[in-house]
């Protein structure tokens, strides 16, 4: 049908339309058109702008073949308490069927304090494991073979450190750190807009990031140096576009330091990899993912002149959001996820989180990870969307929502670029305010109604309050300070102090790379804290300026 | 009233997810409230000296790492040992209906749990502030 013909239908429709309104008024708040149709694609062109999966600029998908090779990494994020504990769950989940595995840190770890630092008090063991030294690394990881599973780890601003201590219990292991595979989160900027574990301030905090960037590609070459991470951003309260916006402006970012450092684009960029949320809007995520990459391409060729495909590819991990589970009926959590799952392999994802149903109340059970683990099997083997590659492609809804959410994002990024990029962006306080000024839209929404969110503001019934919740246990402090206490004890002091004290003066110089001075503390049971105090000590700590 | 009514809205502790922390805040404030947020990572000294400095009425705290049971209190021990006895202190986050109780006895007036709407976080402020 020619456009001129269509576009004759569409204005009898739109009469019909009238007609059926004056009888049945729609829903309000609907932020949708009522329809798509080939007029809202008419400017795409199918080579330049969706083309093949596996071939620029990969709206389809970085693979040729995509989940009928294999499907995506079913990757659990845990870790709580002690090592001992989280080596437990990471030997469950592997024993369920989880492909990777995945690390959470509690908060004194990821802000590089140790387990018996005062201001650590009430925080050990609670969000994730307390990583102390290599020792605790070593627990960690016993029993598992780092030569075959491949580990993501959630850390940021100490993410050097962590990286040094795997790669040291690797070398116990006998695996050569050429062989190990997985990912440091490593993505400062965010931190800074929208998920608060920094330590440093912007500069040396890139610097890290560039130093790590080149270590990995010449030691640890199958090593993911970064998951420029959207997921926060999100949860913190952004808009899709926003999301993908601030987060292809933090790549950028990252991507100018290390050439600013001398590195080459290709010899880094194949190793970047990205991290966003699957939330509520299903088709609008997929358009999210799908966008996502077509201006990820786009800008590694035409902007950084890349020239390897690899570099070109964006490559990502997703996580169900958190923030859209609800206290309130949380068996309905169940449902939520499960399209959240359908989203994210309808977009592609390469590695999939799926929270479990009781985490707006606690920490999850062994339970009901299981579950969530159990949602990612039956999409992947029973839905059939694991099928067909990129298999709402042509939808005219979806195609066009990729383009304007395409659009969008790239006005944000040419409105961050005359700022003079993210960093800037951030120190302005600029995109910390557009997810803030986003966040209170959607609580207000919700609150006037606008918004359902089902058991919050509407279908609520007379609960009683869950019982089965997982506890941390209260002693996990003393036990980690404990721990710590008898391994300085048993420790080479001397080596210790030595190789801290090259490090301090590593640091003050700007042309050393600080991964070999981090990864020879690391090796004599320096701990975290010790190592951070010292970087601490020459790079100062950032203070945020929060506006309201 | 004549004088409006002070409050602080503070992150005790290490964690960094404040965007309940800040939407309450913009919303106590369009309630025609003062406010002061502090920002992340404020030990329990830190927002007692911010809560005399202020001269606030109410001190709110937001906590989503589990820490509330060891940080809440000791929150409450300090505003109360600058002499501030009247202030109201309120807490909200990610916290099991089983540690409500024991929050209260420590003198936490109110707990407000995910999903709870602004308004009745300003509404209970309204009511019991004195």
């Amino acid at each position: 049908m020619s456009n001129e013909k269509i576009q004759a239908e569409l204005e009898k429709y739109e009469a019909n339309v009238a007609k059926a309104l004056a009888k049945f008024p729609e829903r309000k708040n609907i932020p949708e058109q009522r329809l798509y149709t080939p007029l809202d694609i008419q400017g795409d062109d199918y080579a330049d702008e969706i083309s093949f999966p596996g071939v620029y600029p990969y709206t389809r998908g970085v693979q040729p073949t995509m989940y009928r090779g294999r499907f995506w990494t079913m990757r659990m994020y845990a870790g709580f308490s002690t090592a001992e504990e989280s080596n437990k769950r990471y030997r469950y989940l592997i024993e369920s069927g989880a492909t990777g595995l995945s690390c959470a840190f509690d908060l004194p770890t990821q802000i590089g304090y140790d387990s018996d630092d005062p201001i650590s008090e009430g925080e050990v063991g609670k969000v994730g494991v307390a990583i102390d030294s290599l020792a605790d690394m070593e627990v960690l990881f016993d029993k598992i073979d780092l030569g075959k599973v491949s580990t993501s780890m959630t850390i940021n601003a100490p993410a050097s450190v962590l990286l040094a201590m795997y790669i040291a219990v690797g070398e116990k292991q006998g695996v050569p750190a050429d062989q190990l595979k997985g990912t440091i989160q490593n993505d400062i900027l965010k931190e800074y807009a929208a998920r608060g574990t920094y330590i440093f301030p912007p500069r040396p905090s890139m610097r890290l990031i560039t130093n790590i960037f080149a270590y990995c590609s010449k030691n640890v070459p199958k090593w993911n140096t970064i998951s420029i991470s959207g997921y926060h951003i999100r949860e913190a309260g952004s808009t899709a576009a926003q999301e993908i916006a601030f987060t292809i402006a933090d790549g950028i970012a990252y991507c100018e330091a290390a050439i600013k450092a001398g590195l080459d684009v290709d010899s880094f960029a194949g190793r970047l990899s990205f991290f966003w949320n699957a939330h509520n809007n299903v088709l609008e995520e997929v358009a999210k993912f799908r966008a996502s990459r077509r201006i990820w391409a786009k800008v590694m060729k035409e902007r950084f002149h890349a020239q390897k495909a690899k570099s070109m590819m964006l490559r990502f991990h997703t996580q169900t959001a958190g923030s859209m589970l609800t206290a309130q009926q949380p068996n309905n959590n169940i449902v939520r996820v499960a399209l959240q799952t359908a989203a994210a392999v309808m977009g592609g994802t390469q590695s999939l989180h799926t929270n479990s149903r009781d985490e707006a109340l606690a920490l999850p059970t062994a339970e009901a990870v299981m579950i969530a683990l159990r949602t990612q099997q039956i999409v992947a083997y029973e839905s059939g969307l694991a099928d067909v590659i990129d298999p709402l492609a042509g939808s005219y809804y979806v195609e066009a929502m990729t383009d304007r959410i395409e659009k969008e994002a790239m006005e944000y990024i040419q409105k961050i670029d005359d700022m003079g990029g993210a960093v800037d962006a951030i120190e302005k306080g600029y995109i910390q305010k557009e997810i803030q000024d986003s966040a209170y839209k959607w609580q207000m929404d919700v609150e006037s109604g606008a918004k359902t969110i089902v058991g919050v503001n509407k279908f609520q019934i007379e609960e009683e309050p869950p019982k089965g919740l997982l506890r941390v246990d209260a002693s996990v402090g003393e036990k980690q300070k404990a721990k710590l206490h008898e391994m300085k004890a048993k420790r080479d002091n001397a080596a210790v102090q030595k190789t801290l004290a090259d490090l301090k003066a590593a640091c003050a110089d700007e042309n050393e790379n600080l991964m070999p001075y981090i990864l020879n503390a690391v090796r004599t049971y320096a701990t975290l804290g010790e190592i951070c105090g010292v970087m601490r000590q020459v790079f100062g700590e950032y203070e945020a300026h929060v506006s309201l | 009233m004549d004088k409006r009514i002070r409050v602080l809205v503070a992150k005790p502790g290490l964690d960094g997810h404040d965007r309940g922390a800040k939407v309450v805040a913009r919303a106590l404030r369009d309630a025609g409230f003062e406010v002061v947020y502090t920002g992340l990572r404020q030990t329990p000294e830190q927002i007692a000296e911010a809560a005399m400095q202020e001269d606030v009425n109410v001190v709110a705290m937001s906590i989503l790492s589990g820490a509330h049971p060891h940080l809440f209190p000791k929150v409450v021990d300090l505003v109360r040992g600058k002499g501030m006895k009247d202030c109201l202190i309120i807490g909200g986050g990610v916290i099991p209906e089983s540690d409500i109780p024991a929050l209260k006895a420590a003198g936490i007036a109110e707990v407000f749990t995910p999903g709870t709407p602004t308004g009745k976080i300003v509404e209970f402020i309204k009511a019991n502030v004195k």
